[in-house]
């Protein structure tokens, strides 16, 4: 069959019409059945705590024993299924470290004794300008609008990125299934996959059941957990009688872990 | 026609092997949707049978995207019955499907579908797999 172009054009011109038109038809004579639209809803639990900006202080003088830091560190970690693996491949939500490795920038030979010897509890900083999200290739990192650096592990590729950017060391990468290096798995809250990236997320899933985080509830009035925005908060309110420090700030990430000193 | 001798029975064996899945599957028994159990106390689902039986997977990505990138997490149907959307919460829970291989399995292994879900999350009542 010999199709010149003006046959062409006119079939493709009618095969055109006819399926706008034919979808046109379907809205006007059944509106909403070719999407299969639900009148279902979505929002956010009535009893969710919610804040402009979460921020966390740790009252360094409350931290007198050991047993009161592996307590914080036990609360998260069981919590959160995160795998106990020895050595340089190990997973950690919250840990401590010495004073100068915690504040590289303030130590000096002079300093008291309480301070020079005693454990610094750290996590992720949930800073403002995160390297973390600005270097991840896929958003699987991202910062909300309360403050909370997330993650998506369904998103995260492991990649490493965001290991490289975080200048705190806060991240972690599962080199292995965790699932074997987890004495007992919390069924309700997921495990990670072999080849992701894992952090503290401020316990955002407890945010949204209106509970605090894990730690703070754990930690008898040592950790403060609130709304940095909000004049009236406790946060803000010890953070204008106490002095505290945030890990490098120099670096220009805007650190919301405060260690009151 | 010019090379007809090659042409035939290059367009036969063409053709012989874009039929391959109708021929190889003949006299084969038709797929037949597996039998699932059901869960004893929960009448009702999230949405639907029938609705969730094609757009199950749909709706828990939506979850999944809602609740982790956007702290969504309250859902209610249009019945006005209020979700946890959590798959181990709501979905897996004991008064549900908590037994994941008279229900999920079943379908999954029949269509020789993989979801990566349980690579992480955790069927309650069964524990790590």
């Amino acid at each position: 069959m010999a199709l010149n172009r003006r046959t062409f054009l006119k079939a493709a011109g009618l095969t055109t019409l006819a399926g706008v038109a034919g979808h046109a038809a379907m809205e006007f004579l059944a509106p909403g059945e070719l999407e299969a639209a639900l009148s279902s809803q979505v929002g956010a639990f009535p009893e969710a705590l919610t804040a402009q900006r979460w921020a966390m202080l740790i009252d360094t003088e409350k931290f007198t024993t050991m047993q009161m830091y592996q307590r914080c560190i036990d609360a998260c970690h069981v919590l959160h299924n995160v795998p106990d693996i020895p050595g340089d491949q190990e997973i950690k939500w919250i840990w401590t470290d010495s004073f100068k490795h915690t504040f590289p920038d303030q130590q000096h030979g002079l300093l008291p004794e309480r301070i020079k010897h005693q454990p610094f509890l750290l996590l992720c900083n949930h800073c403002d300008n995160p390297p973390c999200v600005r270097v991840c290739p896929t958003k699987a990192t991202f910062q909300r609008d309360d403050g909370i650096v997330m993650m998506d592990m369904h998103r995260c590729i492991g990649c490493r990125y965001c290991m490289a950017g975080c200048p705190y060391g806060a991240r972690s990468f599962n080199f292995w299934d965790p699932r074997p290096h987890i004495n007992e798995i919390d069924p309700y809250y997921p495990t990670r996959m072999k080849g992701v990236v894992e952090k503290c997320t401020f316990c955002e899933d407890r945010l949204a059941k209106g509970q605090i985080p894990a730690c703070v509830e754990v930690s008898e009035g040592a950790l403060i957990f609130g709304d940095l925005e909000n004049q009236d908060s406790e946060v803000r309110r010890v953070l204008r009688e106490r002095y505290s420090l945030r890990r490098k700030p120099s670096l220009g990430t805007n650190p919301h872990v405060f260690y009151l000193i | 026609m010019y090379n007809a001798s090659k042409i035939i029975p290059g367009l036969l064996i063409f053709l012989g092997l874009v039929t391959f899945p109708f021929w190889s599957n003949l006299g084969r028994a038709a797929y037949e949707a597996p039998e699932l159990v059901m869960p004893e106390s929960e009448e009702e689902c999230v949405e639907s049978g029938e609705w969730m039986r094609a757009n199950h997977m749909m709706l828990l990505d939506d979850w999944r995207d809602l609740a982790v990138r956007d702290n969504v997490r309250l859902y209610s149907n249009e019945m006005d019955k209020r979700f946890d959307m959590s798959l181990t919460k709501t979905c897996l829970s004991s008064q549900c499907h908590a037994n994941k291989a008279d229900f999920c399995d079943r379908c999954h292994d029949t269509m020789a579908i993989v979801p990566h879900c349980w690579d992480c999350h955790v069927v309650p009542s069964i524990g790590e797999e």
